[in-house]
């Protein structure tokens, strides 16, 4: 890939009359040799993959450890029931995204985005816009493409790992990405979308990664519904024109240094925070 | 890295390094062994062991010796697969202190009573690592296809193997040298641009010196 910063994609875009997607799109098939359409259809796929994700959703599903299961199907049944606080569309995307992630934690096909344990971030806000905004399919493979840019640079310049960066890396990430694709859905210029993205982060900068019992459940199963929220805040913040004072590449880089300050008792060990708390280690003899 | 290390891969959860990278680790053995397996032992360690069952980890590299990908919605049920196409599993705990937190030590028996013990590691993503064949240090991704060749550490044998590849038009793109000792157990490994074809895979095995020769080829083998 021919960026290493969110500016450098930018300035690629600019000084070949490119969106922001297109320069993502191109720059891949140019690595792989193959044509851009290849590529698109390809992420087309991914797509296919995150909706079927969604849709095979089965409320009765428990995860190997009996921890999860079934609250997706808990905030579908409470819209369906209730006058709602965050309205229809915010709660869609709420209970989608908890689904995926429920999904993923009993063994079901999800797409890691970037992670396994961060796969509801983006399907849900991206599948919602679809169905409940009107988007053409093709629109939203776009998004991706803008997601994976973004991706891309937090992988290169600070992390997209549990293990290395704490969960700012997993739910932060994603997070910045479904916000930049918010972004580019509802017309936001490129400015918008990179400072969409950094807004995400930021409130994401510090996140943890102590799992109870080391597993992908708590808390990631209802932090990818956070995340997913996070993003359409942050998306909205950026369309109405607020900026992050901390320019975008300097929150990737605050990003990755937190990530290496944080301790390692915190980062996917399952020695430190929630892990150890006095319910979690009775959780984790349970299941030894 | 591409952009589908970034959105992706589909795969079956909840983890890729403790699930996706286990089935792959498990598919690289298999490939490695090259006949149908009928008894497996799979020792875990680390990550693997402490947190393995919540993941699926055990199911996932039974999965992979059953030749199945990481998006394969039959990774949950592969222990009953396994039973169903007769192959014998036997699960327990090793200390494999030097490799990477999440490892796994294969020692498999195939139909035709070949054995094969493999150290895979997965390193992060669901990325891996084949640490060990047969006790001698192997390390390749299984990105390429990988000729593993263990001999006596003599001189020639380096050059008897390379010119055969040579002399099919094979490129290598990465090679590696490991002994026990001066004089003792040695391999060679060699990642390779190209498949190697079976009957050059016999034509090393025959190759005075050569004590054994295994090969992972991206290609899914008919005879399994």
């Amino acid at each position: 890939m021919n960026y290493k910063s969110l500016q450098e994609i930018v300035n690629l875009a600019q000084s070949e009359s490119l969106e922001f997607w297109e320069v993502i799109a191109r720059e891949e098939a140019i690595s792989q040799n193959v044509n851009q359409s290849q590529i698109f259809e390809q992420m087309r796929k991914m797509y296919h993959a995150m909706k079927q994700s969604i849709t095979q959703y089965d409320s009765r599903q428990k995860s190997p450890s009996g921890m999860s299961g079934g609250d997706g199907e808990k905030m579908r049944q409470y819209r369906r029931t209730h006058q709602t606080i965050a309205g229809d569309l915010l709660s869609k995307i709420m209970e989608t995204a908890m689904m995926v992630a429920e999904s993923n934690a009993c063994m079901k096909k999800i797409v890691a985005a970037p992670t396994a344990g961060s796969c509801g971030v983006l399907p849900a806000v991206l599948q919602v816009f679809e169905v409940e905004k009107g988007y053409h399919e093709d629109k939203i493979v776009e998004a991706l493409f803008v997601a994976a840019g973004i991706g891309e640079i937090l992988a290169l310049n600070a992390s997209i790992s549990g293990a290395v960066g704490g969960c700012q890396a997993e739910i932060g990430s994603a997070s910045a990405m479904a916000a930049g694709s918010v972004t580019y859905l509802e017309g936001g210029t490129m400015e918008d979308i990179l400072h969409a993205a950094t807004l995400a982060l930021k409130n994401m900068l510090g996140l943890t990664c102590d799992p109870v019992a080391g597993l992908v459940e708590v808390p990631c199963i209802k932090r990818n519904v956070a995340g997913a929220m996070n993003a359409v805040v942050s998306a909205q913040m950026a369309l109405a024109g607020i900026r992050s004072v901390i320019p975008p590449d300097e929150v990737i880089g605050a990003m990755a240094s937190i990530g290496r300050e944080m301790p390692v008792c915190l980062k996917e060990t399952g020695t430190g925070g929630l892990a150890v708390t006095r319910t979690a280690k009775i959780i984790a003899e349970s299941l030894s | 890295m591409n952009v589908f290390d970034i959105i992706g891969p589909v795969m079956v959860g909840p983890s890729s390094s403790h699930t996706a990278g286990a089935v792959k680790i498990g598919k690289a053995a298999r490939k490695l062994m090259g006949e149908k397996i009928i008894n497996a032992q799979l020792l875990l360690s680390g990550s693997f062991y402490a947190t393995g069952k919540g993941h699926g980890t055990p199911k996932a590299l039974v999965a992979g010796l059953l030749g199945m990908e990481p998006d394969d919605e039959r990774i949950p049920d592969s222990f009953e697969i396994a039973k169903k196409e007769g192959m014998k599993l036997k699960f327990g705990q090793v200390d494999l202190h030097e490799r990477h937190s999440n490892s796994v030590q294969l020692i498999l028996e195939g139909a035709h009573g070949r054995i094969l013990e493999v150290i895979g590691e997965s390193i992060g993503g669901s990325r891996i690592n084949i640490a060990e064949i047969d006790g001698l240090e192997a390390n390749f991704s299984g990105d390429f296809p990988t000729l593993v060749v263990h001999n006596s550490d003599r001189p020639g044998h380096i050059a008897k193997v390379t010119s055969l590849l040579s002399n099919q038009g094979i490129n290598i793109a990465a090679m590696r040298l490991y002994r026990q000792g001066r004089g003792q157990n040695a391999v060679m490994i060699l990642e390779c641009d190209q498949e190697v074809p079976k009957d050059r895979i016999d034509a090393l095995e025959e190759m005075d010196g050569i004590e054994k020769v295994t090969y992972y080829s991206l290609e899914e083998a008919d005879e399994l």
